[in-house]
Order: structure tokens, then sequence, then C-alpha cells
């Protein structure tokens, strides 16, 4: 939470309306998204018992579990959501991935909440080390599907990751609510706020949208009283149906369940490509493109390894894998911190109001400033900026304007002048190898800029060993994994 | 009668006194600042009855798939004199029991009193042979809250070895590849905590392990697994925050006398107050909504609609972060210019200068 955020969602609170806090889209969008709504039964792990999926507003794709319970209908509703998922992640693969360098985009998978990327994490967990001939034998995809769900719920886990969204995540770090957190964990109650229908207030919207009936949640998890009143009398009928063998009846039955668990889905489906609409509109942030570069290199990568026969994704990770894979996260990490705020005026103001950033008007320039004091003259100009910010670096420090990140800017004296502070910088690099700037390199007179202490440096991953030298304190050397028979038979009841 | 006990069954009216039980416990001492819950639940009153009559029914219930579940996957792990639990302890946990005696606490006829069940509870447990295990089902517990007794019935086996209980708690969510749902397991620790308290209540300080154990399906499977787990920490969270509640009395102090929550039903099952009446008897009550109380307080829509244009509303670190201002209002007005009282300048400095940049960027 930051001050500039908690006042948005107290102006929200008192306009009825969701505020922006956000001026640019900080995460890729796709053109052709895969939605996918995953609901499961509750009181188990991962039972799943329908889902509505697809890259098409107009055709979205349901699947249902009529017996949550039974196991073989469980792997048939795997190998189901498998056709839509692997068809999807096929149409971006149709040529080998090239020599060199990442496939030009990726597949992305959006679903409602955090609750739907656990959902992806727990059914590749159930689904990926499956055997697909001998006893226990799936259908071939459902491995693959496990696999390639795996991949995207650990790619999730990567701040800067754009690959697998989870949706009220998005909306709610672009938007401000007048209500808390946890209520902005409702995807209906949260687009409520910031897209309510016409003639409502954001607050009655959310408000209404609290009604399971009117607005089922968005699952994985579903509406215990839809549960009792609904979805138990369903599976019962088809229970009582299958047992006296009567096919019709099973049939109709069956449709029955469907039904019902459609109207608990559709709502849902709609909220989420209303969602994906209103990210659209905003204009993607500058390093957006350059993140999901990296997001399609790792799909590129998991293409080959795939294709080469690589093996699935152990359980859990080893030594050095978790130990590599935690540094990652960390710098990237602060490397999205620092993007965001280059990318977004609004989130670099957070770092002017804790004065780690200023912005103000170049008061002073003197472009063509040599500095004499060595054996050859160096190219230093200097600049004043006139602020209205508490600046709180001191001479000596080396700051980087959000438009200028390759220059450095050492600060050499700061000034009170009335209500604003005056700064002088010197600045260094960008500016081409002779004694005149080149135009532009130098902010000129006029210009407003913003100097930040943040600095999006390239910081390289310290190195491990190598998996065979895993040093004794982390457990040696570990052996290699090889999905074992228990992996493939393990009970999934 | 204690006069404070005849104040309470006033309040709770007609309807059957609701016993606390450890998900209470760890829901109030959540909160332990709100005087509504801790006196509601002191006096035993159907706090999800009265906010669904006075329109605003609680926001959670619970799946008739995840009770039968939970009830099934206990019941297995009891089975036979709780076979299933006690090979996991020996096995998993390396205990050393050559047998073990399963004693079912809850098996009562008869229309017993709490004191009286609590009373053979203690004999019981005070009483065994300390070179058998024995397992306790069902004890009935008691605690102090608000400086009443409160009695817990809680799911729980008491299990005793060589002198020192260990408290064990069944739940059903999975623990895959040794890991399960944080929040799941950061509410059961708290609870476990609740029982080892109580417990210590009854036995003493030393006689109960602060390692309780949490028996769960493992993976996707129902086959039962046993984790040992440390509530030191939780323990102490219980005991700070249920030493922050206020005594009964006290809030019972700032009530009206003629106070109720009565509910009493008319021939045809409706309760005979208008719904209106009810809910101003209980807003005579004062709360301390947090959003918190959104997944653990049956009352919290009716609280939360109480708390509409307050910084709690929209969270504790957003109202941290407004410098703890109690209004909405307040800090709008403050970062429009309005004049600030001397303790919130800082604040008000701050606000203005985000509200400015807010304004030139927007």
């Amino acid at each position: 939470m930051t001050l500039l955020t908690a006042l948005a969602r107290a102006l929200a609170a008192e306009t009825g309306r969701a505020q922006p806090i956000r001026t640019v889209r900080h995460v890729h969008l796709c053109d052709r998204p895969l939605v996918l709504i995953p609901l499961q039964l509750a009181g188990e792990a991962c039972a799943p018992l329908a889902a509505m999926v697809g890259d098409d507003r107009d055709k979205p794709r349901m699947l249902t579990v009529y017996e949550p319970r039974d196991r073989t209908q469980r792997f048939d509703f795997a190998a189901d959501l498998a056709d839509v998922v692997l068809g999807y992640i096929d149409s971006y693969t149709t040529a080998d991935p090239p020599s060199e360098g990442p496939y030009p985009d990726a597949p992305q998978l959006l679903v409602p909440n955090d609750g739907g990327v656990s959902f992806t994490r727990l059914l590749s967990r159930s689904t990926r080390f499956r055997r697909t001939e001998g006893e226990y034998a799936v259908r071939h995809t459902v491995p693959l599907l496990g696999r390639w769900l795996n991949f995207y719920s650990e790619r999730c886990e990567a701040p800067a990751s754009a690959l697998l969204l989870s949706m009220t995540a998005v909306l709610a770090d672009h938007w401000a609510t007048g209500q808390s957190a946890t209520e902005d964990a409702s995807l209906a109650s949260l687009l409520g706020w910031i897209d309510p229908p016409p003639g409502m207030t954001g607050a009655a919207a959310a408000r209404a949208a609290e009604d399971p009936v009117r607005c089922p949640p968005a699952g994985p998890a579903t509406d215990p009283s839809f549960d009792n009143e609904v979805l138990a009398v369903r599976i019962a009928a088809i229970r009582t149906a299958r047992a006296s063998g009567d096919g019709a009846a099973l049939h109709r039955a069956q449709l029955a369940m469907e039904a019902a668990l459609r109207t608990q889905l559709e709502p849902t489906w709609e909220l989420m490509w209303r969602a994906v609409g209103l990210l659209r509109v905003l204009p993607p942030g500058g390093h957006v493109q350059d993140r999901w570069q990296a997001d399609r290199r790792a799909f590129t990568g998991h293409v080959r390894w795939l294709r080469e026969g690589g093996a699935p994704a152990p359980r859990r990770d080893g030594a050095v894998p978790a130990a590599r894979k935690l540094a990652i996260l960390e710098r990237d990490a602060q490397r999205l911190a620092v993007q965001r705020a280059f990318d977004d005026p609004l989130v670099l103001a957070e770092y002017r109001l804790t004065g780690e950033a200023f912005a103000g008007v170049v008061v002073d320039a003197q472009p063509d400033r040599l500095d004499t004091s060595g054996k050859r003259a160096k190219l230093r100009p200097r600049i004043t900026v006139a602020t209205g910010d508490e600046v709180v670096a001191e001479p000596g420090v080396k700051l980087v304007s959000s438009t200028r990140p390759k220059q450095n800017a050492v600060v050499v004296a700061v000034t009170d002048d009335g209500p604003d502070t005056r700064v002088v910088l010197e600045l260094e690099g960008g500016m081409g190898h002779s004694l005149v700037p080149p135009q532009g390199s130098v902010p000129a007179v006029g210009e407003t800029v913003t100097y930040t202490t943040l600095r999006d440096d390239f910081q390289p991953v310290p190195t491990f060993p190598e998996i065979a030298d895993t040093p004794w304190t982390h457990g040696g050397p570990p052996s290699a994994y090889v999905p074992k028979d228990e992996d493939a038979t393990e009970e999934w009841s | 009668m204690d006069p404070t006990e005849a104040r309470l069954q006033k309040l709770r009216g007609r309807a059957m006194p609701r016993n606390h039980n450890a998900r209470t416990i760890s829901a109030l001492a959540t909160n332990p600042g709100c005087g509504r819950r801790a006196l509601m639940d002191a006096a035993g009153a159907d706090k999800q009855k009265l906010a669904a009559y006075t329109g605003y029914p609680a926001p959670f219930g619970q799946s008739q798939f995840a009770i039968v579940r939970g009830n099934a996957f206990e019941a297995q792990v009891k089975e036979n004199g709780a076979a299933q639990l006690l090979s996991l302890l020996r096995e998993q946990l390396r205990l050393d029991i050559t047998e073990a005696h399963y004693s079912d606490l809850g098996d009562v006829g008869g229309n017993e009193t709490s004191e009286v069940r609590h009373a053979r509870t203690k004999r019981l447990l005070t009483t065994v042979d300390e070179k058998q295990g024995t397992m306790f089902d069902h004890p009935l517990l008691r605690l102090r809250v608000g400086g009443r007794h409160a009695y817990l019935e809680p799911d729980l086996i008491a299990f005793q070895l060589h002198g020192k209980c260990h408290v064990v708690e069944i739940k059903s969510f999975a623990v895959i590849d040794g890991q399960a749902d944080p929040a799941k397991v950061a509410a059961a620790a708290i609870q476990s905590a609740v029982y080892v308290l109580a417990l210590r209540d009854l036995l003493g300080e030393h006689k109960v392990h602060d390692e309780t154990i949490l028996v769960c399906p493992e993976n996707f499977s129902s086959k039962p697994v046993a984790t040992p787990v440390d509530v030191r920490r939780q323990l102490t969270v219980v005991k700070r925050q249920l030493s922050r509640i206020a005594r009964i009395e006290d809030l019972l102090g700032c009530c009206p006398d003629d106070l109720t929550f009565d509910l009493e039903a008319d021939e045809n099952g409706i309760p005979r107050r208008p719904a209106r009446e009810v809910e101003a008897a209980i807003r005579q009550v004062p709360a301390n909504y947090a959003p918190e109380c959104l997944s653990t307080c049956e009352l919290c829509y009716l609280c939360r609609d109480e708390a509409h244009g307050t910084t709690a509303a929209l969270g504790k670190p957003v109202r941290e972060e407004l410098g703890g201002i109690e209004y909405v209002r307040t800090v709008l007005d403050l970062a429009r210019g309005a004049a600030p009282p001397p303790e919130t300048e800082e604040v008000a400095a701050q606000l203005i200068r985000a509200a400015g940049i807010r304004a030139a960027l927007l």
C-alpha cells in the first residue's frame, strides 16, 4: 500500500467509482488470449467439476464432470481440457522453433483469480506424471497438458511474466476501489467498481455483485448454497439414473447438471471478456514488450524441451534449481519495479512522495560545459532543476532520468529557493563521443524532467554450482528425477 | 444464577445457547477490540440467525460436499479405536507407543450440563494410567474469555502419553508434496493453540505439549499423513489477544438493562419483533469492523454497513497509510487543504502533495 493508492481508494469511496492508479497497462495482453474458468468440488484437493474455456468470447467450450469423485471421469475431463488448451498452444507453434530467438508470439492464459492459478498448478501436479500405456493408462494428451500447465503456473510466480494472469490481480493493480483488498478478490465486485452498469454507482454495483444468485463466485470454489440446493440434487439424479440403467434418464440428468453449472460459469465468462476489453483500452507501458519477449523466450524454450524429449518437472525443485529460480525472481522483481516507475508517471510519483525521485523544470542548462581538470577535456553538461518535491539526494549521489536511463546525473548542489528546491546536476554518458552533445541528449531549459535514485541496471544472476556439484550442506547431488510407477499410478480420489 | 449470567441469558433471549468452539475463539482473538462479538458470543446468541433476520445474511456457508468429505475423513482416521491414527503416531512421528486406549468423551446420555461434562473430562484426563497411551476424543474444555468461562466442544483428540498431552487435530485439506494451503494451516494452528491453552487450564502448564499434531489427507488420496506443528508463536498471539478482550461485565455495564437479541417466534415461526428493532438492539453494542471480519464473523455485513465512510472499512494498510485518520471525508478534506488539527499536520501535508501530484498527472 502506498499513500497515492490509499488516497485513490479514499477518492473511490467518495465518488462511488474506481479510480485509476496507473496511466499505462503494465502487462502484455495477447490479441487472442485463452480464458479458463475452472470450478472444483468443495472439500476436495483438486476435483474438477466444470470449466469454461476458449479464446473466442462467442464460442466458449464447456466441460462438465458428472461424477466429480470418479477417477476415470476426472481424467476424461483432463483429456477434454487438453484438447482445447493444447489446440490453442499448437496454433502458436505451427512452425519449428526458430533456430535463434523466440517464436513471434506466445499463447496467454487468463484465469479469474489467484484460486484459478492454484487450480492450474494442482491440476498439473495430478496429471503430468501419468502414463499413457499399461495399467492406469490415460490419453496421451493428459500428461502433456499437465506439463504445459506446470510451465504456466511456474511462470506465474515470476512477477514480470504475463503468460498466465489472474484477472483480479491485474485489475486491482490498475484501479483502486472504495472497498478493501479482501472484497477486491471478487471479480464481479471489482468490475462493479471499475465499470458499473449505466445509472448505477460502482459502490452499488459491487454490493449487488455480492449476491451469489445474481453473481456466482468466479471459482474455483462454488457457492455453498448452490452446492446444497442445486448441485447435490443434480448429482443425486445422475446417480439414480445410472443405477437404474435408464439411458434416457441419465442423459436428461446430465443435461440438467450441465445447465446448472452453466449458470455458474457464464456470468464469469462475460466478466472476463469485459475485463479484457477494459485493459485493452489502456496503452501498454514502454517495457511491456521487453518483458513479453522474455515470456516468448521462455515459451519457446519449453517447446524445444518438450520436442527434445525432456523430462517433466519434478514434484519439488532440487537445491540448485530452487536457489537459481529464487535469485532470478528477486532480480526480476526489482527490475520490474524500476521499469514500471519509468513507464508510468503515476508509479514514479510514489517514489517522489518518498523522496526517492523528484520532478521539476529545467531552469538553467550548460549543454557544452567541459570538464578540463584532467589530461583530456570531458563533456560534462550541467543543468539546474527547480522542483516542488522534497529532495533527499545529497551532493555526490548518482541519479538517472526516466526518459534518459543511460545518462548518469550526479548531484552537485541542492539549494532552497522559496517554496522550490534547486538541484544542480552534472550529466555523464548517453551523449555520444564528441565534445558537442547531440540534439536532445541534454535536457533543455523549460523541459519537465524527473530524476530518481532507482536504476534499471542489468544485474547478472550469481553463478550457482552445477546440479552435479550440489554441496553436501544442501543434500549433495540429487539423483536425477525419473518419473516413477507411483507417480503414474498415484491415487486421485 | 449470578447476575452476569442472568444478563447474558436475557441478551440471548429464548434461543438455545451456542457454545464457543476454537473457530469462534480464534475469530474473536483476531479482533479482540470488538465488544459486539465478544458480548454476543459470551451470551451464546445465534449471530447467523440474527444477521439473516436483520437483512445482512452472512456471506459464507459450508457446502455439504465439504462437510461429507470432512466427516468421512475423520471417521476413517478414528475407525476401530483410532487405529489409523495410532499407526500414524507410531510410524510417522516415531512415538513409542505399545498400545493405546481410545475413549470418546462425547458419548453422553441425557442432558448433562457443561459443568458436569467438563468435570468428567477433568477426572478422566487426570487419572490415566501413565504407562499406557490414551486418546480422549471430544473432551469438553473450558477457557476464560472476557473474564468468564467459555465451554469448548472441540473436535479433537487429546493424546496422552507418559503424562503429557498432545493435541491432535484432524483436518480434511490436503497436504500435497509436503505443502498445504498456508491460510488453512495457519487457521488450524491458531485453533490448536486455543485447545492447548484450554487443556493447560485443565491439566497444568507443563502437562500439555506446545507441539500439536495435524492429520490431513496426503496428496490427492484419502490416506492420512501426520505433521507436527509447533504452536508456540500462536500460543503467544492467542494469549495476548484474549487478554485484550474487555471484561464481559464491563461490556454489559455499557448496555441498557433491557437490551436483548431475542428472536422469539410466533406460531408461524416468524420472530415477533420487527427486524429493525432487533437491528437497533445489535447496534447498541459498539463493534470494531475490519475487512478480516468478512471471512470470520456472521454479522460482518451489518457492521460493514455501519462502518461505511470510515478508513477502517478500506482495510488496515489503507488506514495506516492515511495516518490513522478515521473518516474518508476527513482525509479528503485535508487533501483539499482544510486546516488540519495539530496532530495531523504532517499527514495533511503529505496528503496535499499526493493529491497535487495525482491531479497534475491525470
